[in-house]
């Protein structure tokens, strides 16, 4: 069994989040006969070597073919597997969208997709492998469940969780190699359920991703600035923890969502659709990237180009409430 | 050779299918179905599920049957007759082909229909997911099944085929067999004017697949083709007339997707009824 102590979410922390995808995919191989892993030539890269070097025979490589990648999960999927398929977040929501709309999203088969260096974690090599609108992407198909986990821990805990459910499943890896680590120690993880990190009375900053870790660090200057923040961990973007949401809403005079995606179909679509049908809702303040690709650049250059930084939610935050 | 009592039974299948094929785009009134790449495919489907098609009728999901998958989903209009020959589904519900709600629409899906194994319609997915099936037979060390893609010569123009057929190849699926309905019309026009992919023979073959080339509306050489084994994947490249039966739909590809009006009904039946004497 895998163990959530001090040191592994440190030394997975170090791996960052494909090295975590590497540890859960060895844990599910150890453990779950069903399981079978795919990459389209990103086996070193995503982790999956540690499966390749124990299990051999659980991987299959298909090469760098994203459409065939989905297909073949699909017909293992169908015969009763479980397959884990990995490829760049950036083209498992357009590369092979179709796959996934016939395969996942229409047939329900129980195919775990894992985005591989959702947002910027590519993005030296330019918007081609930069990934700001699969959550908008995946979302919008029936059935799929979206999952984008806070840190490496949580990673580690969504890609095993998932194996266990029937739905099919798309997985979000967001964060640099040295990834914030927000879960010091085990915690009680559950597909579809936040987690609510910190309790405040202002201000409540619903997150997913790379960005729970930036809104703690937001919420703590905000302190010092007499603003009193709750943070949400979102990590499943859909289907929406609405009781949360709700009650997020009354208990906060802002709500504000925070995602390293774009603003457009992400996070803040997911909750302000939900907050507008409910015709309950205060004004929202999206942090995330406004409708752009930014010039190719290392992970922090992106982030802070494109304000997802806990200096840049604690300016927006204020200017919304013209403190 | 193929049994003569195995050869006949195909041979009234084929004809029965192609009636009902004629029936149900009747039925549909103006909206027509698609009658072309149906018609071309009746022997080829005849043959599996009235002859060497692993099954058992009352029990869809036996570990042991063979997987069929209809890339081609648009030949749905020809597939569901040929469930109904094999007692997979009753005969009773072809009435209701096309109708709101029912079972068997436009492409096939998975909506509780026995014998469909996979959703179609968007072409050239289906060889990817019969790769995918094929490799988990493997894994359950299930020889007894194979899997049987049936693909159209147009539905070759998707990339994705290419990227499957590479990978059946790589895996060695020696329980894959690809079966093109090489009916020689796309939607738009002849194949060799839309996107010329000839010569197929020798693309499959440099995919490393074994391949056989055979008149797709002879029961015999289907049979035949259908039985041999391989030791690596294999296409079956059927050259088939579009439209076949119907004298004048056949090569006219104005009738990839149409309607039937009762003049052309009565022309049809009488048609179908000279052959079967």
């Amino acid at each position: 069994m895998i163990e959530f102590n001090r040191r592994n979410i440190r030394t997975w922390s170090l791996l960052g989040p494909s090295g975590a995808n590497g540890a859960a995919s060895l844990e599910l191989a150890q453990t779950n006969p069903d399981v079978v892993f795919l990459t389209a030539d990103l086996c070193f890269f995503s982790g999956l070597e540690r499966v390749k070097n124990a299990f051999p025979d659980k991987l299959y490589n298909v090469g760098i073919a994203e459409q065939n990648l989905i297909g073949v999960a699909a017909g293992l999927a169908k015969e009763g597997f479980i397959p884990i398929a990995n490829t760049y977040a950036s083209f498992c929501s357009s590369r092979c969208a179709d796959q996934v709309r016939v395969n996942m999203s229409y047939m329900k088969l129980p195919i775990k997709l894992i985005g591989l260096t959702a947002g910027y974690g590519a993005g030296i090599l330019g918007a081609t492998h930069i990934s700001i609108e699969d959550i908008s992407v995946m979302r919008a198909l029936p059935n799929i469940v979206v999952i984008s986990p806070a840190d490496c821990s949580e990673a580690i805990k969504a890609i095993t969780a998932c194996a266990s459910t029937p739905d099919p499943t798309y997985i979000r890896l967001t964060g640099p190699v040295n990834t914030p680590i927000v879960y010091k120690e085990d915690y009680e993880f559950e597909i579809g359920r936040s987690v609510k990190l910190m309790s405040g009375k202002d201000v409540c900053i619903i997150a997913c991703g790379s960005m729970v870790y930036h809104s703690i660090k937001a919420a703590e200057l905000l302190s010092k600035d007499g603003i009193s923040c709750s943070v949400i961990n979102m990590h499943t973007v859909k289907p929406l923890d609405t009781e949360a949401v709700i009650e997020a809403n009354n208990q906060h005079d802002l709500i504000v969502t925070a995602e390293e995606h774009s603003i457009k179909g992400g996070l803040f679509s997911e909750v302000a659709e939900f907050l507008s049908q409910q015709g309950l809702h205060k004004p929202i303040l999206p942090i995330g990237i406004r409708d752009r690709f930014v010039p190719a650049g290392s992970y922090d250059y992106q982030m802070r180009e494109s304000g997802l930084t806990s200096e840049n939610i604690r300016m927006q935050i204020l200017t919304k409430l013209k403190v | 050779m193929p049994d003569s009592q195995m050869v006949k039974r195909c041979m009234e299948a084929s004809k029965r299918i192609r009636r009902d094929i004629i029936d149900m785009t009747f039925n549909t009134g103006n909206t027509g179905a698609h009658l072309g790449g149906s018609l071309s495919m009746v022997e080829l489907l005849a043959c599996l599920y009235s002859g060497t098609l692993r099954f058992k009728a009352g029990e869809p999901d036996w570990e042991y049957r063979d997987r069929v998958i209809l890339s081609k989903g648009h030949a749905a209009l020809a597939l569901y007759p040929a469930l109904a020959e094999a007692g997979i589904i009753p005969r009773s519900e072809l009435s209701s082909f096309k109708k709101d709600g029912s079972r068997i629409a436009g492409h096939p899906s998975l909506n509780g229909l026995p014998g469909i194994e996979f959703a179609s319609g968007s072409l050239g997915q289906g060889l990817s997911q019969g790769v995918g099936t094929a490799l988990a037979l493997k894994r359950k060390e299930n020889k007894e099944s194979r899997v049987i893609v049936f693909l159209g010569d147009g539905e070759c123009d998707e990339g994705s085929v290419w990227e499957a057929a590479a990978s059946a190849s790589h895996y060695n699926l020696d329980n894959l067999i690809a079966v093109v309905d090489m009916n020689a019309i796309q939607y738009d026009g002849y194949t060799t004017q839309v996107m010329n992919m000839a010569p197929m023979e020798s693309k499959w073959q440099s995919f490393g697949w074994n391949v056989t080339v055979i008149d797709g509306h002879n029961v015999e050489e289907i049979l035949d083709a259908y039985s041999a084994a391989a030791d690596r994947p294999q296409v079956i490249l059927a050259k088939t007339v579009k439209g076949k039966g119907v004298s004048f739909m056949e090569n006219n590809w104005k009738y990839h997707n149409a309607s039937i009006t009762g003049k052309q009904y009565e022309q049809i039946i009488a048609e179908l009824e000279q052959d079967n004497d």
